[in-house]
């Protein structure tokens, strides 16, 4: 398509020309500003007796939605043309397949990743200039980074691979968290003791979950898993005697290193390390699943469930190991995040957490490896770095899911099944045409 | 007895709040079998169009009554219009995608909307006036049953009678019963699809706003949170007493209520939301259909 070509399909997309297209973008404004004119635009103060107007909040929003809509319709043609055409890679997905393909740029990739990775958090004296990649602060915002890569991929067993929508995951999060600070606190465990038992209690209550809601699925189960999340927070916050509360529980133990005393910085990049072995390992174990007989049960869970239990998967056994699965990395993370930020209360466990890691899965790629891991690093990293969006961070993140859903169901990186394909060879006796 | 009867009372007016929001989950399920998280966002929106134009009033010196009128007006004006709008930007384009897919953009939706309605208001709790005077003739069970209490159960009743005449006696009622049986097939003999799915909306938005503005009046403040607890609440009701069925959804409401009221009156008051989500728990293993739910045949 030329240039001119192109200007002109995006002004006037999914109308019949230019005149019409900007009627229909000024009226999209003027609805606009009509639906948002009392909350966006009047601000009471019942108390005072005060009224503030915000004009200004109504010429944003009419700008925005005029020049919006003009990408909204362009969006939607351009995504109704592709349905028509046959499935080409995008450039994007073919430079990708490329690295993928080629062991010598793949590996080299792994190496330049690893070895940076590796040595970020260190300071070196390199002819007397001070080198560090990552300070403390960064370094504390990438192991937060990490965590929620190894929250993903634990969701991404449940939600991607067998296409159990659940919104309760954080609640073994929270089983992992509070077990870990609860036997610090009463008897003085150790992190590398409670990482196996956190593991096994999430496997644990993820089975506790699943059986009751085997017979469930889609939107009945996302809901029960949403109030068995809340359960549990309300729980931990009512159970005073127990939990201690909304106070939460404070001065947990880091994790010691051969009984060495580590001090503020040391045990960050201790740290750090930790959680690039987790992550190495939790993508290998992933890895490992997919491919694996439980792991292609999944899939074919998620795809159809009638005719999967037609081939005889034992459909029981199948989704109680999705949800053990998914949950192990869960309580492994959770008490990770307790060694890391030495405080828990039961505001770190709320419904919104479960909603950012499903948005990392969802919006990553729902069951790729690389989706997730692009997922975690978009919505973890970019906000933190972007500190003046911070409180827009929510916001973008709601708006972000509904947009990626309407544009690109399948995820920023989509799942790519191995596809071994057949190529007669002439002297194999080529099938005659 | 004194205690029992203002526990019945308490618990007949959450489960009337409680239908109103039900009765939109319901009606959307039924014909486009999508849970619609945004829901409770709604009601919420709705509340706070109510506290604007509530408060806008009274400083303009609106008598009363007057003010109760017109703030619920307008709020049903604005929710109404949200229900639309969001239904024609967040789930037409997914028509014919995966059951998921929906969903996820509705869990997108209301953490939008509560985000947006944080950011533009505030996250604090704010002071709803009270919109409902108390009455006169009440002064015998007042101690036990407010005015607002029982303007809410009889604006329920009303809504509801009104409702189910709708559905059964009008021309769009039947184009909507028609659709939620087999929307194909109501295509086929001249039935505007799009049209009927976005009064439904319509009309579940104007409940949910109706009910938004008479809780707020009646518990006296509002934030941007409250229809995230009021939506599973609604939506436990809706399944309980048979998702996708309109006296179903009323039904359930009423048990959720009571239940509610009772086992927070006599059990622990701490765990007041535990009992609705354990209910819901409960519910669905045991009898998934709901109530007055029919059992539905999978097909393949």
């Amino acid at each position: 398509m030329d240039q001119q070509g192109f200007v002109q399909s995006f002004l006037a997309a999914g109308c019949e020309n230019f005149a019409e297209a900007l009627k229909k973008s000024a009226l999209a404004a003027v609805w606009f500003v009509f639906l948002t004119f009392p909350i966006m635009v009047i601000k009471v103060d019942t108390i005072d007796k005060t009224v503030v107007w915000r004009w200004e909040n109504m010429a944003y929003i009419a700008l925005a939605v005029f020049f919006g809509s003009f990408l909204w319709r362009w969006m939607l043609a351009r995504k109704e043309l592709k349905k028509d055409e046959v499935k080409q890679e995008t450039k994007v997905e073919s430079f990708l397949t490329m690295i993928q393909t080629t062991p010598a740029i793949k590996y080299t990739l792994l190496v330049i990743i690893g070895v940076v990775a590796a040595i970020a958090p260190l300071k070196f004296n390199i002819m007397g200039d001070k080198f560090q990649l990552f300070n403390l602060y960064q370094t504390n915002i990438m192991i937060s980074c990490l965590l929620y890569i190894v929250l993903g991929l634990g969701l991404n067993i449940v939600v991607g691979l067998a296409g159990l929508l659940d919104l309760g995951f954080v609640a073994f999060y929270a089983v992992g968290a509070y077990a870990y600070a609860l036997c610090n606190m009463h008897w003085d465990i150790g992190f590398w003791y409670m990482l196996p038992v956190g593991a096994a209690l999430g496997a644990i209550c993820g089975v506790i979950l699943g059986f009751p809601v085997l017979r469930l699925r889609g939107d009945y189960l996302a809901i029960v898993t949403l109030g068995f999340g809340e359960i549990i927070r309300l729980v931990l916050e009512n159970w005073g005697e127990v939990t201690m509360g909304p106070s939460g529980i404070s001065s947990i133990a880091r994790p010691g290193f051969f009984d060495m005393k580590l001090g503020v910085i040391g045990s960050t990049n201790y740290m750090y390390y930790i959680m690039i072995g987790m992550v190495l390992f939790t993508i290998f174990c992933v890895n490992r699943l997919q491919n694996s007989r439980i792991g292609r049960a999944w899939l074919a869970l998620r795809e159809d469930e009638i005719a999967c239990q037609a081939m005889g998967i034992d459909k029981m056994k199948t989704k109680l190991m999705a949800f053990s699965l998914g949950a192990t990395w869960a309580g492994m993370a959770g008490v990770v995040f307790a060694a890391k930020t030495t405080f828990i209360n039961p505001a770190s466990f709320t419904f919104w957490e479960s909603a950012i890691i499903l948005s990392i899965v969802v919006i990553g790629g729902m069951g790729s490896v690389r989706g997730v891991i692009a997922g975690a690093v978009i919505l973890i990293l970019v906000p933190e770095y972007l500190r003046d969006f911070a409180e827009f961070r929510m916001l973008l993140f709601g708006a972000i899911m509904v947009l990626v859903m309407v544009f690109r169901p399948q995820g920023l990186i989509s799942a790519k099944r191995k596809i071994y394909e057949y190529k007669a060879t002439k002297t194999a006796g080529a099938p005659n045409e | 007895m004194d205690y029992f009867l203002e526990l019945l009372f308490g618990g007949l007016t959450r489960g009337s709040i409680y239908a109103l929001i039900a009765l939109g989950y319901t009606m959307v399920y039924g014909i486009i079998e999508l849970i619609n998280f945004a829901h409770g966002e709604i009601y919420m929106i709705g509340a706070f169009t109510g506290l604007i134009v509530a408060g806008l009033l009274t400083m303009l010196g609106f008598p009363g009554y007057s003010i109760l009128i017109i703030a619920m007006i307008c709020a049903v004006i604005w929710a109404a219009a949200y229900g639309y709008t969001i239904e024609k930007v967040a789930y037409k384009p997914l028509r014919g995608a995966p059951r998921l897919s929906p969903l996820i953009s509705a869990i997108g939706m209301s953490i939008f909307l509560q985000n947006y309605v944080m950011l533009s208001q505030t996250s604090d709790f704010l002071p709803f006036p009270e919109l409902i005077p108390e009455f006169e003739f009440m002064k015998g069970m007042g101690s036990m049953l407010s005015s607002s209490e029982m303007v809410i159960v009889v604006t329920t009743i009303m809504v509801c009678i009104g409702l189910t005449l709708f559905i059964k006696y009008t021309k769009l009622g039947k184009a909507m019963r028609a659709t939620a049986q087999n929307r194909k097939m109501a295509m086929l003999v001249g039935i505007n699809v799009d049209m009927v799915i976005s009064a439904t909306f319509v009309i579940g938005s104007s409940l949910a706003a109706v009910g938004g503005v008479l809780i707020a009046s009646h518990i006296g403040q509002i934030n941007y949170f409250i229809g995230f607890i009021a939506g599973i609440k609604a939506f436990t009701a809706a399944v309980l007493g048979g998702i996708g069925s309109i006296p179903g959804a009323m039904l359930g409401a009423l048990v959720l209520g009571l239940t509610e009221a009772f086992a927070t009156g006599y059990v622990s008051s701490d765990y007041e939301d535990v009992f609705a989500f354990c209910l819901l728990v409960l519910i669905l293993i045991f009898r998934p259909s709901g109530i007055m739910g029919k059992e539905k045949v999978q097909k393949v």
